[in-house]
């Protein structure tokens, strides 16, 4: 057996925890050729040059270009066209409210599943809350029945099971077959609710993508299909991490917890600081270069498969005075934790105003609360990465 | 000396003057601060005075400056000008006649408008201006009062932005443009006519080509203008937007390299003299700063852009206080934005030095793309068109001095791109540069007279 690569350590289960000193190792070097070809760039200064490189394509990664492929794996002018039509739902200038408004009933519902914790001496942040909360919230915005999660809870693992495989060694083929079948599975679910959503159309964003007319024209269904798996997708799988990741964060500094507790407007300056410190999203893997490309001192080949691994970039010495340190007062505001460039975080503005909610109730309502594991077991993803649970006992729930 | 302590004197209460201020303070400055300002607003931000003033989104008394710092402990001397600057009784002199004296000075007057020539036409009732927010409330409450037509005066981005919020307010706008297209001032004339065909769409009466030869007025109001091509056009308002005139009139005899251009300095904002010497006590920012700029060929250019402001204040704010060797140089690529006709435009570097442009991206005709702007084969400037996402790379390839026209191998390409001349006006000829006279005896110990006045009257 080969010597794994610092990627494919990083990406090993027991990792998981902390991947950040296997990142460390590589920030020696910035730009590191692997040995199938693949490059992986680990350097904040050397990742936010790459994206904002147009030489740098998200098309024709490791699934091959495709005609109907989301926008996440699209280019301009294509992919500006694509989610210009997806954001005229979602934002500004179109629906410039549209999350603000939301805000009393995602309250709602974070109160509605903590209350639902009265009474339990031991809580699961997971499953009692940072996975269900963040699901009804995308559903209700894309216009998908909240019942059916149980069938898109499985597509979506199965999917990004192969999103993290092709970095380890050995066969995956069962995997990738799996997460080819969920696509389908999920392609096909979409493709009934669009049906029906175009004869019945409500206040979601599958709705308007089915009846738009707007100056781009309508999107065709099939892409329509690819935006709504994308953005149920993205839409929970991050965001649950993101919740997760925060409260593990806080548990871990009581002191930030404390203060949270006391200083609700605490919860903005501290989320930029969870989406550097742990951020959903370790590492952007479908970009392709299109030219031969110069970057801290190596020459990345036209046709090489890029990675950039942002988690790391988060946490780079260079950029960030002590970067290991979870500091929410830090100047250095800026991180990668929701992209950058052309592809940032589509849903930026609903994850932080969820994560907000969500850490400031939980901070507020939650007795007294201590971590029953740590590290507690984490998800498979290396590159969605999070805990599978989130042990927590408490002395109970205080009222809302 | 500790240059902790003293008195500094900044003069100009904009942008500039309120970011030096806290500047200062943030770096440990405890003497005492005096901030000077014309008008008597506290600090406010301009750019939306063109745009979301006019639209009547923003009121205008919400454009106040944000505080990224308390100020409690400085002295505002608002809705008084300073007159003079005295460097060897090291004074501030303001117009009411008193006298602030100063240890460093910092000058951030910036410009004022350019006001329509003819003055008994710029008397008429109906015409006025954007840059200053008590004109722009009063263009804002005649906008909401329905107007039968605007006439804007002037095509750069303050008069093209004036077109696109009638445009928004379905108020019907006449554009007059002395030169080839809109904007061709700062983005040449190939940008330039899209943004032409892009007014022209969205309703604009365009004229380019063209000057007004005289505003008609009618019983004391405005009732239109008369065109060079002989052509009338009724309007009930005006709009100019000229350009700026750069104050600093009131440093006429303070030995400074002040003059209609800006004042001199280097790239670490120290103001020179007239004699082109550097001062030690004298520094410049934003609007009204005249600096080398590395990036291209050590030129001295003057930028009128929010992040200069902002970026030259601090540094001269910082210069103010270190040691010779802690100095930092104002080096930043360049950048300015503007919104107009639902387009966001956005440039970094220096697009006006350049003598060829190349569309390396998009699509005018969608007007979604994004220019480069090369000087003798170097890439000296971008512009975006509804782009602003790819502006970074540009931002890197100039201060990097890369190649034009950009590579960017099978990426997106815009079809048939290929570099056109980039069709700048040329520059107007300085009909009134000093005149100098050195006198003395000892070629060790010369001066430097002025003869005829600089150009300032």
């Amino acid at each position: 057996m080969t010597e794994l690569t610092l990627l494919q350590q990083a990406f090993e289960q027991e990792s998981r925890p902390n991947p950040y000193p296997i990142f460390a190792e590589m920030r020696k070097t910035p730009v590191a050729a692997q040995p199938d070809g693949t490059y992986v760039v680990s350097t904040y200064d050397e990742i936010v040059t790459l994206l904002h490189d147009p030489r740098i394509s998200s098309a024709g990664g490791p699934m091959g270009k495709s005609a109907n492929a989301p926008f996440i794996n699209a280019d301009p002018p294509e992919h500006d066209r694509l989610r210009r039509l997806a954001t005229s739902h979602f934002g500004p200038p179109h629906r410039p409210n549209l999350v603000a408004e939301l805000e009393p009933w995602l309250q709602e519902t974070v109160d509605g599943l903590i209350d639902k914790l009265d009474g339990k001496g031991e809580i699961d942040i997971v499953d009692d809350f940072a996975y269900p909360f963040p699901v009804s919230a995308i559903c209700r915005i894309l216009g998908v029945p909240r019942e059916d999660e149980p069938k898109f809870h499985t597509w979506s693992e199965n999917m990004i099971e192969a999103l993290g495989a092709r970095f380890s060694p050995g066969d995956h083929s069962d995997v990738f077959q799996r997460a080819m079948q969920a696509a389908n599975d999920l392609a096909e679910y979409l493709g009934g609710l669009a049906e029906a959503h175009r004869k019945d159309p409500g206040d979601d964003i599958i709705s308007g993508l089915v009846t738009d007319s707007g100056p781009d024209g309508r999107m065709d269904e099939k892409d329509v299909v690819a935006t709504g798996r994308l953005l149920l997708i993205a839409g929970h799988e991050t965001t649950v991490n993101l919740m997760t990741n925060g409260m593990l964060t806080l548990l871990r500094h009581p002191e930030q917890l404390e203060r949270l507790r006391n200083e609700p407007g605490y919860a903005i300056p501290m989320i930029e600081e969870l989406l550097r410190f742990e951020p959903p999203v370790q590492v952007v893997p479908n970009r392709v270069a299109l030219a031969d490309i110069e970057l801290g001192g190596t020459t990345i080949p036209k046709g090489s498969h890029v990675v950039l691994a942002v988690a790391s970039a988060n946490r780079d010495e260079r950029r960030y005075t002590d970067p290991d340190r979870f500091d929410p007062d830090r100047p250095e505001r800026e991180h990668l934790g929701l992209g950058g460039g052309v592809h940032y975080c589509f849903g930026a503005p609903l994850a932080r105003l969820e994560v907000q909610l969500a850490l400031r109730t939980l901070a507020r309502r939650l007795d007294n609360p201590r971590l029953l594991e740590d590290p507690p077991p984490y998800r498979p993803s290396p590159i969605l990465r999070g805990p599978r649970h989130l042990r927590v006992q408490v002395d109970g729930i205080l009222p809302a | 000396m500790d240059k902790a302590r003293g008195r500094i004197v900044i003069v100009g209460a904009g942008l500039a003057g309120l970011r030096a201020a806290e500047t200062l303070r943030d770096e440990g400055f405890t003497g005492s601060l005096t901030v000077v300002g014309e008008e008597w607003h506290q600090p406010y931000d301009r750019p939306p005075l063109s745009k979301q003033v006019l639209t009547g989104f923003a009121a205008p008394d919400h454009t106040a400056l944000p505080r990224l710092r308390p100020l409690d402990d400085v002295h505002w001397e608002l809705g008084v000008p300073a007159k003079h600057l005295d460097r060897d009784a090291n004074v501030v002199r303001l117009a009411d006649g008193r006298e602030l004296p100063y240890d460093r000075v910092l000058i951030a007057t910036g410009v004022r408008t350019r006001p329509w020539p003819n003055e008994e036409e710029a008397a008429l009732d109906g015409v006025l201006s954007v840059h200053a927010i008590d004109d722009a409330r009063e263009v804002r409450e005649r906008l909401a009062a329905k107007p039968k037509r605007v006439l804007v005066v002037g095509g750069g981005f303050t008069g093209s932005e004036v077109a696109s919020v009638c445009c928004m307010l379905d108020v019907d706008v006449t554009l007059v443009e002395r030169g080839p297209s809109p904007l061709s001032g700062a983005l040449g004339g190939m940008v330039g006519s899209v943004a032409a065909e892009m007014q022209r769409g969205e309703g604009v009466d365009l004229r380019c080509g063209v000057s007004i030869d005289a505003l008609l007025g009618d019983n004391g109001s405005l009732s239109g203008a008369r065109l060079s091509d002989g052509s009338e056009v009724e309007a009930d308002l005006a709009v100019v937007a000229l350009g700026g005139i750069r104050n600093t009139e009131w440093l006429h005899d303070s030995g400074l390299a002040a003059g209609p251009l800006g004042v001199g300095c280097d790239a670490g904002m120290r103001a020179g003299t007239m004699s082109a010497m550097a001062t030690d006590d004298v520094f410049v920012a934003g609007d009204v700063a005249v600096f080398p700029h590395v990036l291209y060929a050590y030129d001295r250019i003057t930028l009128e852009h929010w992040k200069h402001a902002v970026v030259s204040a601090q540094i001269a704010a910082h210069n103010m206080l270190c040691a010779e060797r802690e100095r930092r140089p104002h080096v930043g690529v360049p950048s300015f934005w503007s919104i107009q006709f639902g387009v966001n435009i956005k440039s970094v570097g220096v697009p006006s030095v350049a003598d060829h442009v190349v569309v390396a991206q998009g699509s005018t005709e969608q007007r979604r793309f994004a220019a480069a702007y090369g000087r003798q084969g170097q890439l000296v400037g971008a512009a975006t068109f509804n782009g602003a996402r790819w502006l970074e790379h540009y931002e890197r390839l100039i201060a990097s001095t890369a190649p034009f026209p950009p590579d960017l191998g099978e990426a997106e390409q815009a079809t048939g791109a290929t570099p056109v001349p980039a069709d700048f006006p040329a520059p107007h000829p300085m009909t009134n540069q000093p005149t100098v006279l050195i006198t003395g005896h000892s070629p060790t110990d010369l001066h430097v007279q002025r003869t005829v006045d600089g150009g300032n009257r």
